[in-house]
C-alpha cells in the first residue's frame, strides 16, 4: 500500500513538472503556421472603442495583422512604414490592423487610453485594437514589436501568407532593400505565390501577464 | 614558444579587461570568429540594448558575473542591438555610466533575418538572450529569457561544467 502511494506521489509530481514545463513555453511555442487557417478575432479599438475584427472589413482581400505598441523603440522607428502601408494597400484590398499586446501594468504606455490617445494625435488611417487578454497575439505567435502577420481571404478562408519582419532594415525605410510585407501583399494582389514566408527580426518582447 | 604566446595572450586578455569602458561598433563576422573560435575561452554573449527594458534590467547582473569571473578564461560580451546612427547618444554614454568588466560592443547588422538562426534557430528575435560557448569544450548553449544576479552565475556554472 504504502509503494504504490510513493509511486502515486513520484508520478504527481512528474506530472506537475511536466505541466509547468509546457506552461512556461506556451506564448511562443503555439502560434500559426504558415499555410494555416486563421481565426478572426474581435477586440477594441482604442480609437472609437467599438469592437474591431477582420470580419469588420467585408470587402478586403486580406489583412496585414500588425502587432505593434507606443513604448516600443522598434515600432516607433517602423510607426510611419506602417501607416504608409496602410495608405497604399487599404485602397487594394489589404488593410492594416494594429494590435498592441503588451501588458499595460508593465507597460503603461501601452494602456488602452494610451493606445487610442496616440492613434488619435497620428491620426492613423487604421484600427489599433487591444488584446487585453492577449489571447489574440498567443494565437497568431506574436513574440514581439511590430510583428506582422498577412492573411489572406482564400474561398471564404483566412489564411496565413506571410508572418515576421517589415523589412530588412529597421534604422532607415530609405535603406531598406528586402520590403517583406509590402512584396508579400503585391504577390497576392498579383495572384502570385509569397516567395519569403516567414522572417526575424529583432524587436521588444511582447510584454506577457505574469501569471 | 608556445608558453610566450600564452602570456601575450593573457597580456592582451588583461589589457583588454582595463579597457572595459570602451566601446565598439562590429560587424557579424566578428561574431562568428567568437562562435567558431576554438579555444579555451568560455564566451558569454548578451543580445540587448540600451531601450530594452528587460536588457537594462538584467545588465547588472553581467556586470557582476564579469568582475566574479575576471581572472578566468572568462569574456562577457555585451551585444548591443542599438542603432549605430544613435551610437553617440546611446550606447556610448550607458557605458560610460555602467562600466562592465567585458567587452561592450554594438552590433551593425540590421537585416536581422540574414544572421538571428546563426545565433540559435531558437530564437525569435526578442531581446535579451544569451549564449555561453567554448570551443575547446564544445559547450553552445542558448538562453532566450533574462536572469538575475543568481540566476546568471548558477546557469553558468551549470553550463560549464557539463
Amino acid at each position: 500500500m504504502k509503494k504504490i502511494t510513493k509511486t502515486q506521489s513520484v508520478l504527481g509530481i512528474v506530472a506537475v513538472a511536466v505541466g509547468f514545463v509546457l506552461m512556461s513555453f506556451a506564448p511562443s511555442a503555439a502560434g500559426y503556421k504558415i499555410g494555416d487557417s486563421v481565426a478572426d478575432f474581435s477586440l477594441k479599438n482604442t480609437v472609437d472603442g467599438k469592437a474591431v475584427s477582420m470580419a469588420s472589413f467585408p470587402k478586403a482581400k486580406g489583412y496585414i495583422v500588425m502587432f505593434t505598441c507606443n513604448h516600443c523603440p522598434f515600432a516607433k522607428k517602423y510607426e510611419q512604414r506602417i501607416m504608409d502601408l496602410d495608405k497604399k494597400y487599404a485602397a487594394l484590398g489589404y488593410p492594416v490592423i494594429a494590435i498592441s499586446p503588451n501588458d499595460p501594468s508593465i507597460e503603461p504606455e501601452d494602456s488602452y487610453d494610451e493606445l487610442g490617445k496616440h492613434a488619435k494625435e497620428k491620426k492613423y488611417t487604421f484600427p489599433y485594437a487591444f488584446d487585453e487578454t492577449q489571447q489574440v497575439a498567443a494565437a497568431f505567435g506574436a513574440t514581439k514589436t511590430p510583428h506582422a502577420f498577412i492573411v489572406n481571404k482564400e474561398n471564404g478562408k483566412l489564411v496565413l501568407k506571410y508572418m515576421g519582419a517589415i523589412d530588412d532594415n529597421t534604422d532607415s525605410a530609405e535603406k531598406a532593400t528586402k520590403h517583406y510585407v509590402a512584396d508579400a501583399v503585391d504577390a497576392l494582389i498579383g495572384g502570385k505565390a509569397v516567395a519569403v514566408t516567414e522572417t526575424k527580426s529583432v524587436g521588444c518582447g511582447v510584454k506577457w501577464k505574469k501569471s | 614558444m608556445m608558453k610566450k604566446y600564452f602570456v601575450l595572450a593573457a597580456c592582451i586578455c588583461c589589457l583588454s579587461m582595463v579597457k572595459a569602458q570602451t566601446t565598439s561598433i562590429i560587424k557579424f563576422d566578428e561574431v562568428q570568429r567568437i562562435l567558431s573560435s576554438k579555444n579555451d575561452t568560455t564566451y558569454v554573449l548578451n543580445f540587448w540594448a540600451t531601450w530594452c527594458m528587460p536588457c537594462v534590467k538584467e545588465y547588472p547582473a553581467f556586470q557582476t558575473l564579469a568582475t566574479r569571473h575576471k581572472n578566468e578564461k572568462v569574456k562577457v560580451i555585451m551585444l548591443s542591438m542599438d542603432f549605430a546612427s544613435e551610437y553617440e547618444k546611446t550606447l556610448v554614454p550607458y557605458i560610460k555610466a555602467h562600466p562592465i568588466d567585458g567587452r561592450v560592443c554594438l552590433l551593425d547588422e540590421l537585416d536581422y533575418n540574414a544572421w538571428i538562426n546563426k545565433i540559435d534557430a531558437k530564437w525569435d528575435g526578442a531581446i535579451p538572450v544569451t549564449l555561453i560557448i567554448n570551443g575547446n569544450r564544445h559547450i553552445r548553449s542558448f538562453f532566450g529569457h533574462d536572469f538575475t544576479t543568481e540566476s546568471l552565475e548558477q546557469t553558468f556554472t551549470q553550463t560549464i561544467k557539463q
